[in-house]
């Protein structure tokens, strides 16, 4: 009797904790669920970071991949007969008449010695094809160096059209077809007599680095591109930086709080988000419209840029000199300083490295920036290396954007290694900046 | 003396001026019984001849060349002949262009007509009187701020206090260049766009459904109607930001909580300068990248689910643009990650641990504290980071201008070509330009409407961010 009493009060409180189940059972029965939605909630976020250093790997395989073979140029090597009648040069010693040579001639007269049974007109135009339109500067620049040639013949490489270094490097292989693009069948059993011949070199693209712009892939080159880019970072340091930091020990040290003050920093932090295209309409309406400076300077360029950059430094250099204890100022008030001495001894060397961190970092930006370029003008086809801040250019981002409008498929290797050649810049300037910060920035 | 040459020239007098005004202050001061009569230090002496030297001086070179090439084209206008006086504004300008021409030696002085040549050298005097004066103004302002500092020091001269004063409106004038450079934005797009819509109605420009804006130059000219329908453009710039901002705030805001609540010390030292890497990649990089890799892969991938057999059995078919919005919203979104990530990094950052804490001793797992209190804590900061981020996608121009196209199609699908705001503003400005015609105006109006929509969307995000920074501190 007394069991089944258990038994039955045994029952009743398990039927209890059926119906009423304790705050522990309840826990446990749904943990399963709760820790797979954990372990889900946790693999969006390694999926979500994953996406995004895989887009950033793609990116640079991308670009590393068109670009890579940009660095290399296919040249031809040629027997050139540097012969007096051939150049059409009487005296040798008249630098003018160098410099007038027929070239053109001497480069023809060379192939034509290795393809003897090429006739006709047009055959012969297809096969001086092969070799760049800039060959012949390229003799005459170097016969200007050393005169003494005339009259011999030379092995020389000359530069190689641009469809052929195209199709040299699109084939893998030498039974693959390659992409042919603009040659023909003939054009291409002439390469393939050069190939064996091993007159067909590919050697480092010394021109990618020392020409200016051009419309002939294979002469095209970064130079003045990067000139332009470094006098419109000159301008754009020396402005931002003077003002910027200017600015910054104002508002912090002197700034009284009143509605000018913060009208001020409600501008700065506005002006940091504006798109960058509006600096660009200013200095079309202010700068060209109003003031009538000229289009495509550097000198235009860096003060339109300095002007975006600005609040970026002003914000990091506010927050360095924000970093810099009281105490430090006190002290130097306590040894009977003036408001300038404690700012310029003591407040600007401890505020300096933050200050130098945050401009670098707004100077890649200036440097990767195209938009308020274009508006003003920086877009020019400039072949000629600027000489100062005044001349005509243009800057390297632009540079890639106008490559990247071309056709021929040589300009996209172009494209992309200018794009490497950019990235190279931003990334040791970024891990310049970063450098400074682990290095000289003062914890207190 | 070129400008160059003449600022090379006055710092040096700064340099000079600097050291008589030092070593007067000495020499004045042992007349009395040393140094120690002095009121300032030498230094302060000397910084105040500078000042006297230089700020005057500069001031004068800076109004100059702002203002000479004006005046100096004045006068040209004024010796013109009566007849050419007479002509259009226009013409007038034409005319100085030609003049300004030959004195640059662009063109040919042969068979240009008597009066321009004329003109031409009287410019050339100018300019050449201009810089003359120019030079012996500036020059002589320098030296006699130097004269009166030199004759102003002596030891009573309260010169610290001077050059403090001096030194504090410097800092002053430098800090306001940040209102003048919002002051001229405003100016700059109001006043164009005010000439804008004289020429077409305001009501047009905001509601009309139609954009081209080729004008007609002749009245007989065919096409170039002329519609500035901006509906097109904006339809087209929400597209492309909405397509973006449907792949960054996701994938921002996850990568966030995992690199804040989740990732050891070690991953997020390694992660985040890799975030910050695909941040400082420059926006010509993303186009390049869209436009010649993204792109055609999704008009590839496009075609290739188009002729499936699922699709020819439906009905359907699939036409994807080589310029299509998506490929350029997918790029942009990538772009912005980074900025969202690191945005809600520093919101979810700034939520007090005690919360956390709170809610894991309730028995809550980390998602759960996640979700329910750290999000919802820090939600107006997020949201103030995406609305920073929409506003920086709607003026986000590279990627669009090299990936998106130029047709101003009116739709809602991403795989057709639309074009944005910020596109039209560089088609419209890049290349030749006349100031006057509606069709260059229209791009100063549409950088109104850009200018505005992003201020407020950055007014009310930052006012947001602050609100809630506030709260935690």
């Amino acid at each position: 009797m007394n069991s089944i009493e258990v038994v039955d009060e045994s029952y009743k409180e398990n039927s209890y904790q059926i119906n009423n189940p304790t705050t522990l059972e309840l826990v446990n029965k749904t943990l399963a669920k709760r820790y797979r939605k954990e372990r889900r909630f946790k693999l969006y976020g390694v999926l979500s970071i994953c996406f995004a250093l895989l887009c950033l790997v793609l990116l640079f395989t991308d670009i590393i991949g068109k670009g890579h073979s940009a660095f290399f140029q296919t040249y031809i090597k040629l027997d050139v007969q540097l012969d007096t009648a051939v150049l059409e040069i009487i005296d040798i010693n008249d630098a003018k008449q160098i410099k007038q040579g027929n070239y053109q001639k001497a480069l023809r007269e060379s192939l034509t010695l290795l393809f003897p049974d090429v006739k006709g007109r047009q055959d012969k135009r297809k096969l001086n094809a092969l070799i760049s339109t800039g060959a012949s500067y390229q003799l005459a620049d170097k016969l200007k160096e050393d005169p003494s040639l005339i009259g011999q013949t030379v092995s020389l490489d000359i530069l190689a059209d641009d469809d052929v270094d195209t199709w040299l490097k699109s084939r893998a292989n030498e039974n693959e077809s390659g992409f042919t693009g603009r040659l023909s069948a003939k054009q291409l059993t002439w390469l393939t007599t050069l190939i064996e011949a091993d007159r067909l070199e590919q050697k480092f693209n010394t021109v990618f680095f020392t020409n200016g712009d051009s419309r002939e892939p294979e002469l095209a080159g970064i130079r003045s591109a990067i000139t332009g880019s470094l006098f419109t970072l000159f301008v754009t340091l020396l402005l931002s930086f003077t003002v910027g930091i200017s600015s910054a020990i104002y508002l912090e040290e002197y700034a009284p709080k009143n509605w000018i003050t913060d009208f001020i920093e409600v501008n700065i932090n506005n002006l940091a988000a504006v798109p960058s295209i509006i600096f660009g309409l200013l200095g079309l309406a202010i700068f060209i419209g109003l003031f009538g400076m000229t289009r495509s300077i550097p000198l235009l360029g860096g003060i339109v840029l300095s002007l975006m950059t600005l609040p970026t430094i002003i914000i990091s250099s506010r927050a360095a000199i924000k970093s810099v204890p009281n105490s430090i100022r006190e002290a130097a008030y306590g040894m009977g300083a003036s408001k300038m001495q404690v700012i310029l001894h003591h407040v600007l060397p401890l505020a300096l490295p933050g200050m130098l961190t945050g401009t670098i970092i707004g100077m890649a930006q200036a440097l990767g920036e195209t938009a308020p370029l274009l508006m003003i003008g920086m877009v020019a086809f400039v072949v000629d290396v600027p000489g100062s801040l005044t001349d005509p250019s243009t800057a390297l981002p632009v540079q890639i954007f106008l490559w990247a409008d071309s056709p021929e498929r040589a300009f996209v290797e172009r494209t992309s290694a200018a794009i490497m050649v950019l990235l190279a810049f931003l990334i040791t300037m970024n891990t310049l900046a970063v450098w400074l910060r682990k290095r000289l920035e003062r914890r207190w | 003396m070129t400008t160059s040459i003449l600022l090379a020239v006055i710092i040096a007098l700064a340099v000079i001026a600097y050291f008589s005004g030092r070593s007067r202050s000495v020499t004045k001061a042992n007349e009395f019984g040393g140094t120690q009569q002095l009121n300032s230090l030498p230094f302060y002496h000397g910084m105040l001849a500078v000042f006297w030297c230089v700020i005057p001086c500069l001031l004068f070179v800076v109004s100059w060349v702002i203002f000479d090439e004006y005046i100096i084209e004045n006068l040209v206008i004024s010796q013109l002949p009566e007849a050419q006086k007479n002509l259009s504004a226009g013409e007038i300008t034409l005319l100085v262009n030609v003049v300004n021409n030959i004195v640059a030696g662009y063109s040919e002085t042969l068979g240009q007509a008597p009066y321009l040549i004329e003109s031409a050298h009287y410019l050339k005097s100018q300019r050449a009187n201009s810089q003359m004066a120019l030079t012996v103004i500036a020059l002589s302002l320098a030296v006699c701020g130097m004269c009166i500092a030199w004759v102003k020091i002596t030891p009573e001269l309260r010169a610290r206090n001077h050059v403090e004063t001096i030194f504090k409106s410097l800092l002053l004038v430098c800090s306001c260049i940040a209102i003048l450079t919002t002051v001229g934005i405003v100016v700059s797009v109001i006043f164009e766009s005010v000439q804008f819509f004289k020429q077409v109605p305001i009501s047009e420009f905001i509601f009309g459904l139609h954009w081209s804006p080729q004008v007609a130059i002749r009245a007989d000219q065919v096409g170039g109607s002329g519609a500035f329908g901006a509906v097109p453009l904006f339809v087209g710039t929400l597209l492309i930001s909405a397509i973006a901002m449907i792949i960054a705030v996701p994938t921002g805001l996850m990568s966030a909580i995992y690199l804040s609540e989740y990732a050891s010390k070690r991953a997020r030292g390694i992660i985040k300068p890799l975030l910050e890497v695909l941040a400082g990649i420059p926006t010509v990089v993303y186009g390049f990248f869209a436009a010649l890799t993204i792109a055609p892969f999704i008009r590839d991938a496009g075609g290739w689910v188009g002729d499936t057999y699922m699709f020819e059995l439906m009905g359907l078919s699939l036409q994807v643009s080589s310029e299509s919005a998506l490929a350029a919203g997918l790029v942009m979104g990538v772009m912005i990650i980074p900025f969202i990530s690191s945005l809600s990094d520093d919101v979810i950052n700034a939520v007090p641990q005690s919360l956390r804490d709170g809610a894991l001793g309730l028995g809550s797992t980390q998602s759960e504290t996640i979700k329910k209190v750290v999000l919802p804590a820090a939600l107006p900061g997020i949201v103030g980071g995406v609305l920073l981020a929409a506003s920086r996608a709607i003026g986000e121009t590279m990627i669009v201008v090299m990936a998106a196209g130029l047709a101003a199609n009116l739709t809602a699908n991403p795989l057709s070509s639309v074009t944005t705001v910020t596109v039209q503003i560089v088609t419209l400005l890049v290349g030749d330009q006349e100031f006057d015609s509606a069709k260059t105006l229209s791009a100063f109006a549409l950088g109104l409407m850009l200018f505005i929509v992003t201020l407020a969307l950055n007014i009310y995000a930052l006012s947001v961010v602050k609100k809630y920074r506030e709260q935690y501190e």
